[in-house]
């Protein structure tokens, strides 16, 4: 909402400034966005008119005007604007005169002929942003001599206000006016709103037949007016100044009397109406074009204006082109309605419209302003554009009316909720000044009438939180909350996110985060197979699936790095990740990373080879080891499409599949464009905070014996099995099994690799003797002999 | 016999010349080993006769003990040099970079997440997570924001079909909160929420703080005092001004907004305060009886606060960031400043 300073000082005009009234009214509650002066600084300009004009004997786009501004002088001006003409009003800088920028006019020649002053377009004086093509033309009865800030009243300022939807009541003057009378306790001067007597008794007729829609229809008909008469410039300015156009005589009066008292009203063309207005809602099939040219399909139920031949309007919302006021207008109907915020919620959304109006109606129109709005509008319009008034018309239902509203108020409530005790005489005094109607209800309570306009309020906190407004917020007490101490088991065993985010963070890993909506050619190359729900009003075509997977996410980012020099990269997300169809989506927490790049950050110790899978390997375990149950968690060969298929796991932990670790595929690279090779791996999150409680085990007093043992398997032979095997025959007593080597090459035949294990054994109450260990060196041998074809390395 | 002092004088030069610790000991040995020269004087003492004996006995273990002194002496300062040598040898460039893995960063939200989460734990308030794919009823219908309702055009959602949304704020966990755990509620709920808006000033995704709190006897005041508590303590700033401007959400009653002086101009007035001196950071206010009565808590008996606030909002602020979606590029420059 948008207005005037000068419009709103009209009606209420506390003493206070500009920005202390923008103040005070943002702080109750109805925040100003913006406070703008309505014209920039200028001085010594004046309504003039021009008597004479003739060509420039020198240039052609330059022409040689006389001006009476007033003075009686007529001072010789040369003027470039291609708009100007003998008998214009137009404004004029007087020589001596100042214009926005601290432009000064001074005596000048132009093209060798003397010019004193200057003829001004609206940008020159800061009325326009944009370089206005030609002179401002004044309108005709503009007074000659008068001092145009003064005329056009242009020391006003517009002060703009985002109004939360509650507020409905304060999309007016006078409901901003209405709130800063009670704020500073001012009474309001309102315009003259008495009933204007009919001139003739012409009454058009009106059927509703939704009257739960449209509880009172008023109408009027107004016959001769002329739709060619000039608006008068303090309504265009005030308009302009409520971010409103002028259109012409008829539209303008409407929609002044909708900023001025909040009731938006329709004037139909009365030659375009057959028979009667009804008031329905829409049938099947049914189009209406409207005022802005769309041709759009009606639904059924949507409340419309009708006469008995066609749709003539969306109610509340927006007017058709056929029905309109016109240049060959001579008569029209006038509309002031009230349709129920429930009928115009939604529907103006619903066909991609937003109109003043259905902002209005949707939030709600006081319904005892209908009559008011019309007399207001009548009167103007024959101020203007002359004209007969018939009758007011009025079709209500006081059956579909807002009841009014009857709320409760205890002293005792409202002290809980403010832990403040309000005086009653200072309740009832607050809620008098907001135009409610208290009656005291014996000891600490009241019985509180809602004015009509406040469709806001319905419950008793309302009015607790109108009370705290009034009071003023910062007022109000403040107290720290009190509270019973309680104690609540942590999860010992349960390493918290923050923790597995710091593990990453130490081992050189970013955080990134990503959009969990993502594209679905990049869902599709890198989560293959994975369903995800598809957004229905996505932002754009590569935001319009959910993530299955955090690879998407993380490659974006790795590859928005890699298009930026940087060659070394390290990132981990957390974050749910979407999976299945709608009906059956898992929202999953996941933890996944991307690297790729050298192993070391670049410096003089550092290992300049590139990452490899077991870089990424060892950080997933590190992660698994938070926990402290590292035992809980294997890695087992498997394909993934996205992943390269001899250098992918699939990551169980506790026997369940929880995740994926693997070099990305180099076809799936070679799509997206990487050079450098890329490890990604993504684990499910509650697997990862899943730990186990550290469980002593008395340490043993005597000695270790370590046996190293060099077993030549056949390189297929994955190492895991190997060790299971190991671990499996080593007896009970095995204290440590480490690997400490894997060999190929000189010494080893082609195709077998040497797998070197050291074995630590520990009794917990006797020394081993050599007897023992080498029978289950033996045993160890054997088994990896039968199921391997281990053979130990000579 | 005769013959010592020129002994002595002749191992003392010895001892001198020794360059180190090998050459010493075989001057010790020349001298004062088991045939050394010292030695074989002192084995032929018992030639000498009875009244000789004292006194040249005397004189040799003199000249030895003056040798052994000076052989130790010379040695220690041998085995200093060879010290001081091997040290001088064994020097680095101690200002050379550490070796292995430099720590990467958390992301900035991230980090405001969590210090958001440590500020109200402390004080008593768990942390409650629930599900990004909402259905209408949990994010509009229980907090008082019916189909049709104005408030609706205030959040532009994302759907996925006529009933489900990705949620608009985190409010659906408090609401989840209150259908499954009876009051006293202390609840802060972070996380990623979604709105099909994309300029300048606003990203599709965003991340939420929400707090709850549901007691006996909670009021405004309560509220006023928690956010101002928690924007000093966010802010580091005991002197920051916070003030409450009356606002609107449906599922508070009243409502708030909360200003806080400008953190970058400290009130002066500046292009991020739009030279107001103030700046707006979060919303507040008492939890509404229509949202009380979805969850089947009595509103007569227990009254309640809500607040929620924008974690990137609060960052920008706190570490001085002035474009938004830098938070969601995952630029490498841009998220190790914040390591």
């Amino acid at each position: 909402m948008k207005f005037s300073e000068q419009w709103l000082r009209e009606w209420v005009s506390p003493t206070l400034s500009t920005q202390a009234l923008a103040d005070q009214i943002t702080m109750a509650g109805l925040e100003v966005d913006a406070v703008e002066a309505v014209a920039a600084r200028f001085d010594g300009v004046f309504v003039a008119e021009v008597v004479g004009k003739e060509p420039h004997p020198d240039a052609d786009k330059l022409s040689v005007c006389r001006v009476d501004d007033g003075s009686g002088d007529t001072p010789q001006v040369v003027c470039g604007a291609p708009n100007v003409a003998v008998g214009q009003k137009v404004p004029f800088a007087r020589v001596g005169a100042t214009l926005p920028g601290d432009f000064k006019i001074r005596k000048a020649k132009l093209r060798g002929v003397e010019s004193r002053g200057m003829i001004c377009s609206a940008s020159e004086l800061g009325l326009e942003e944009e370089t206005s093509p030609g002179i401002l033309e004044l309108p005709t009865g503009a007074p000659t001599g008068e001092d145009l800030r003064a005329w056009m009243m242009l020391d006003d300022t517009t002060i703009e206000v985002d109004l939360t939807p509650n507020r409905g009541d304060c999309l007016s003057v006078k409901g901003l006016a209405r709130e800063v009378g009670v704020l500073n306790r001012l009474p309001l001067q309102e315009p003259d709103l008495a009933p204007l007597p009919a001139a003739h008794d012409a009454v058009f007729p009106v059927r509703v037949s939704a009257p739960e829609q449209c509880p009172r229809y008023v109408g009027r008909v107004i016959r001769n007016i002329d739709v060619t008469a000039q608006t008068p410039l303090w309504m265009i300015e005030r308009l302009r100044r409520g971010g409103v156009r002028s259109i012409d005589a008829v539209v303008d009066v409407t929609n002044y009397v909708m900023l001025e008292l909040g009731q938006p009203l329709h004037a139909f063309d009365l030659a375009n109406l057959h028979e009667a207005v009804e008031v329905r809602t829409a049938r099947e099939g049914e189009r209406l074009v409207l005022l802005d040219g769309q041709d759009i399909a009606l639904r059924e139920g949507t409340l419309v204006i009708a006469d008995t031949a066609k749709v003539l309007a969306i109610a509340g919302v927006m007017g058709g082109e056929h029905s309109g006021v016109n240049p060959q207008t001579r008569d029209v109907f006038l509309e002031s309605a009230f349709f129920s915020p429930l009928a115009i919620a939604g529907q103006a959304r619903s066909y991609g419209l937003h109109t003043d109006a259905s902002h209005r109606f949707e939030r709600g129109v006081d319904p005892e302003l209908a009559r008011q709005a019309a007399e207001r509008a009548t009167a103007l319009l024959i101020q203007i554009a002359g004209g007969e008034p018939g009758p007011l018309s009025e079709t209500a239902s006081p059956d579909h009316l807002p009841v009014e509203r009857q709320v409760p108020l205890r002293a005792a409530r409202l002290e809980q909720c403010l832990n403040l005790v309000l005086p009653g005489a200072e309740v009832v005094e607050i809620l008098e000044r907001l135009g409610m109607q208290v009656v005291a209800n014996g000891d600490g309570a009241w019985q509180v009438t809602v004015p009509s306009w406040r469709f806001d309020i319905a419950i008793e906190e309302d009015l607790i939180e109108e009370l705290a407004r009034i009071h003023g917020y910062n007022r109000l007490p403040v107290r720290r909350p009190a509270a019973r101490l309680a104690l609540r088991a942590d999860g010992e065993s349960r390493p918290p996110l923050a923790r597995l985010r710091r593990q990453l963070v130490a081992r050189g890993y970013q955080e990134a985060i990503s959009y969990s909506f993502v594209s679905p050619e990049l869902q599709a190359l890198l989560a293959p197979g994975e369903s995800a729900p598809r957004l229905a009003n996505p932002i754009s075509s590569d935001m319009a699936v959910m993530r299955a997977s955090l690879f998407p996410g993380l490659i974006k980012a790795l590859m928005h790095n890699l298009n930026r020099q940087q060659t070394r990269i390290r990132l981990f997300e957390t974050g749910l990740v979407f999976r299945g169809d709608l009906d059956s989506v898992e929202q999953t927490a996941m933890l996944g990373g991307a690297i790729c790049g050298a192993r070391d950050p670049e410096g003089w110790a550092a290992r300049s080879e590139g990452v490899d899978f077991f870089d990424l390997k060892g950080d997933v375990e590190s992660l698994s080891s938070v926990g402290g149950d590292a035992a809980a968690w294997r890695f087992e060969p498997a394909e993934h499409p996205a992943l390269h298929p001899g250098q992918s796991a699939r990551v169980f932990h506790r026997g369940e599949a929880v995740g994926w670790l693997g070099a990305l595929h180099p076809a799936v690279r070679a799509e997206l464009g990487i050079k450098l090779e890329v490890f990604v791996f993504e684990v499910r999150l509650d697997a990862l905070t899943e730990g186990r409680l550290p469980s002593f085990a008395a340490l043993s007093r005597f000695p270790e014996v370590r046996r190293d043992l060099a077993l030549v398997v056949d390189e297929e032979v994955p190492v895991q099995a190997l060790l299971d095997t190991l671990r499996k025959r080593a007896g009970e007593w095995l204290s440590d099994l480490r690997l400490f080597d894997v060999y190929q090459g000189g010494g080893v035949v082609k195709g077998k690799k040497s797998v070197a294990l050291g074995l630590t054994w520990q009794h917990p109450s006797r020394t081993l003797n050599d007897e023992e260990i080498n029978q289950l060196i033996d045993a160890i041998v054997t088994e990896s002999r039968q199921r391997f074809g281990a053979e130990l390395r000579g | 016999m005769d013959h010592l002092p020129s002994l002595v004088a002749e191992a003392r030069a010895a001892i001198a010349e020794a360059k180190d610790v090998s050459a010493l000991d075989a001057v010790r040995v020349e001298y004062l080993g088991k045939k050394g020269e010292i030695t074989t004087l002192l084995k032929g003492l018992g030639k000498l006769s009875p009244e000789q004996r004292p006194q040249a006995g005397e004189r040799i273990n003199q000249a030895k003990q003056q040798l052994s002194g000076e052989l130790e002496a010379r040695k220690r300062e041998l085995e200093q040099a060879a010290l001081d040598a091997r040290l001088t040898e064994e020097r680095i460039d101690v200002t050379l970079p550490g070796r292995g893995q430099s720590s990467g960063g958390l992301h900035p939200v991230t980090r405001t997440l969590e210090r958001i989460e440590g500020l109200f734990t402390r004080i008593g308030f768990d942390v409650a997570v629930g599900p990004e794919i909402e259905d209408d009823y949990h994010n509009f219908e229980a907090l008082n924001i019916p189909a049709h309702h104005p408030a609706r055009g205030m959040a532009d959602t994302f759907y996925f079909d006529a009933t489900r949304l990705l949620r608009t704020h985190t409010s659906p966990v408090q609401v989840r909160t209150m259908e499954s755990q009876a009051p006293p509620i202390r609840i802060v709920c972070p996380g990623r929420v979604y709105r099909s808006d994309s300029d300048l000033t606003h990203t599709p995704m965003f991340h939420q703080v929400e707090g709850l709190l549901i007691d006996e006897d909670v009021s405004f005041a309560d509220l006023k005092g928690t956010i101002e508590d928690f924007l000093k303590a966010f802010f580091e700033r005991d002197a920051l001004s916070v003030r409450f401007r009356p606002s609107y959400f449906p599922f508070t009653e009243p409502s708030a907004e909360v200003d806080i002086q400008c953190v970058m101009c400290n009130g002066d007035g500046c292009r991020v305060c739009s030279h107001s001196g103030w700046l707006e950071v979060m919303g507040c206010g008492m939890v509404h009886p229509e949202v009380f009565r979805h969850s089947g808590i009595d509103a007569e008996r227990y009254t309640g606060f809500a607040f929620g606030m924008g974690a990137e909002r609060l960052a920008m602020l706190r570490y001085g960031v002035n474009d938004l979606r830098l938070f969601f590029d995952n630029d490498l420059r841009f998220l190790r400043q914040f390591a």
